[in-house]
């Protein structure tokens, strides 16, 4: 069954087009006009390891449109505990739902579930793998900022080993012709096989550690957060997670137009000064969760989003 | 030393297999691959780091009275994929086989990557490793998308 396992699974085009019924989808997500393109299907969300917004912005993207949810629940109350494998759950899930958004600690989780299962299966995050729907939100949010996403200058700042929101961002802002700069310590590199993809792809890929630097070129700046965790001990942290903390007056030198974007949440890797510059686009980018996801459920149902839709943008 | 000398540093077998082109160095990963340890019974040969006109250098085994399945020979491909394997029987080669490499290597290794979904041993999928790239061989598994080091598979064979 066809989903949404990896960037791969989508064409440019369709990249385009999903993102051109989300541009439309837009009034119906901020609930100013009901559209009931999805009554009468269910969601199944399955979310093995803790989620917030992406969820909420599944389940809210699915009653926006009609439709309604049923969700695993927490992962200690369900039969995970109990040694069900994932192949059982999907089953049984599948039966009950018309399609499905999954995470899972475990990489390639998606990709199985997808082989096991008769409905369309939508990756909300693999283990440190893949997170495609948050780069169509992604995507979504820097082509309204930009107008358009080809030869931007997009720099991903922090975690890029462990983050899985920048290995799909990455595969695709390539893929759009974008120049892409990576700006983490040298311990959170990102992996050599995703530097590998993207320079096949014929991209240019540039890597410092030095993210202030690049402020002044960026059309967007992506951050994420640096976790303490992955550090041997508290001084190595504290002697590179200085660098990768933006605060408003880092900002001084930047394009008008550049925007700053975080996956979220947050911890102190942008000051709240920077809440209230022109370039904060976190929080925007944040509802365009709901919109992505929309547009993404009707496309791999098989619905088609209306030309024109009221109070929205038409074709 | 000629060819046909290292040759001689194995006596023929009545019944059996060789595997002859094995990459030179790369005999006991054969080995291993094929279950081979010192607890069967069957008398095995081996030599290695001998001079090929082909390879430059090459391992040779002789295992006698067993002949390999196609399975076997699939578990070949990811160590020594242009090795050339002849079934023995009463002293003359009786049958040649080829070792294929398929564009997917299923169910011969688990993925190498700790994390992966294919860890648990109760999930009931087939292990799927996708071939990237054949000189050098490359694979990457089909659910977490790893490359894997082919050493490490062989201690992953299923």
């Amino acid at each position: 069954m066809p989903g949404l396992i990896t960037m791969d699974d989508l064409t440019n085009e369709e990249i385009i087009s999903i993102l051109d019924d989300a541009e439309r989808l837009l009034p119906v997500a901020k609930g100013e006009t009901y559209l009931p393109l999805l009554q009468g299907k269910i969601l199944g969300n399955l979310f093995f390891e803790p989620s917030t917004r992406t969820r909420m912005s599944f389940e809210t993207a699915m009653k926006r449109l009609g439709g309604d949810v049923v969700n695993l629940g927490d992962v200690k109350t369900s039969s995970v505990v109990k040694g069900e494998t994932l192949f059982d759950t999907i089953q049984m899930v599948d039966g009950y739902t018309d399609i499905i958004a999954m995470r899972h600690p475990r990489q390639g989780a998606a990709q199985y579930a997808c082989d096991s299962a008769r409905v369309p299966i939508l990756n909300g995050g693999d283990g440190a793998g893949h997170h495609p729907t948050q780069t169509m939100l992604d995507l979504f949010t820097i082509r309204r900022a930009h107008g358009r996403l080809d030869g931007l200058n997009v720099v991903l700042a922090g975690d890029l080993r462990y983050g899985r929101t920048v290995h799909s961002l990455s595969h695709a802002l390539v893929r759009f012709g974008c120049n892409v700069t990576f700006a983490s310590p040298e311990s959170l590199r990102m992996p050599v096989e995703i530097v590998n993809d993207l320079k096949a792809h014929g991209a240019e890929v540039y890597e410092t550690t030095n993210l202030l630097e690049q402020i002044n070129a960026a059309d967007v700046i992506y951050m994420t957060r640096i976790q303490k965790e992955r550090f041997p001990d508290e001084d190595e942290y504290a002697k590179v997670a200085g660098a990768y903390k933006l605060h408003a007056r880092d900002l001084d030198g930047a394009k008008e137009n550049m925007i700053i974007m975080h996956p979220l949440p947050r911890v102190d890797e942008i000051h709240p000064s920077v809440d209230l510059t022109r370039h904060a686009s976190y929080f925007e980018q944040a509802f365009n969760g709901v919109v992505a996801r929309m547009s993404l459920m009707c496309w791999l149902l098989g619905i088609k989003v209306p030309e024109t839709i009221e109070g929205g943008a038409s074709e | 030393m000629s060819q046909e000398g290292s040759m001689r540093r194995v006596t023929a077998i009545k019944n059996g297999t060789v595997i002859d082109h094995v990459p030179a160095g790369k005999a006991l990963s054969v080995l291993k691959m094929l279950g081979v340890d010192g607890n069967m019974s069957n008398p095995v040969s081996l030599v290695m780091n001998v001079p090929s006109q082909k390879m430059g250098g090459k391992d040779i085994i002789k295992v006698e009275d067993r002949e390999l399945t196609q399975h076997e020979l699939d578990r070949l491909a990811l160590v020594a994929p242009d090795a050339s394997v002849a079934i023995i029987r009463a002293y003359t080669v009786a049958e040649k086989m080829e070792i294929n490499l398929t564009e997917e290597v299923v169910n011969v290794a688990r993925c190498t990557f700790s994390n992966c979904i294919t860890t648990n041993p109760m999930e009931p999928l087939p292990h799927r490793l996708i071939v990237t790239k054949r000189e050098p061989l490359e694979l990457r598994c089909r659910y977490c998308g790893k490359f894997q080091e082919i050493d490490k598979l062989v201690d992953n064979l299923l």
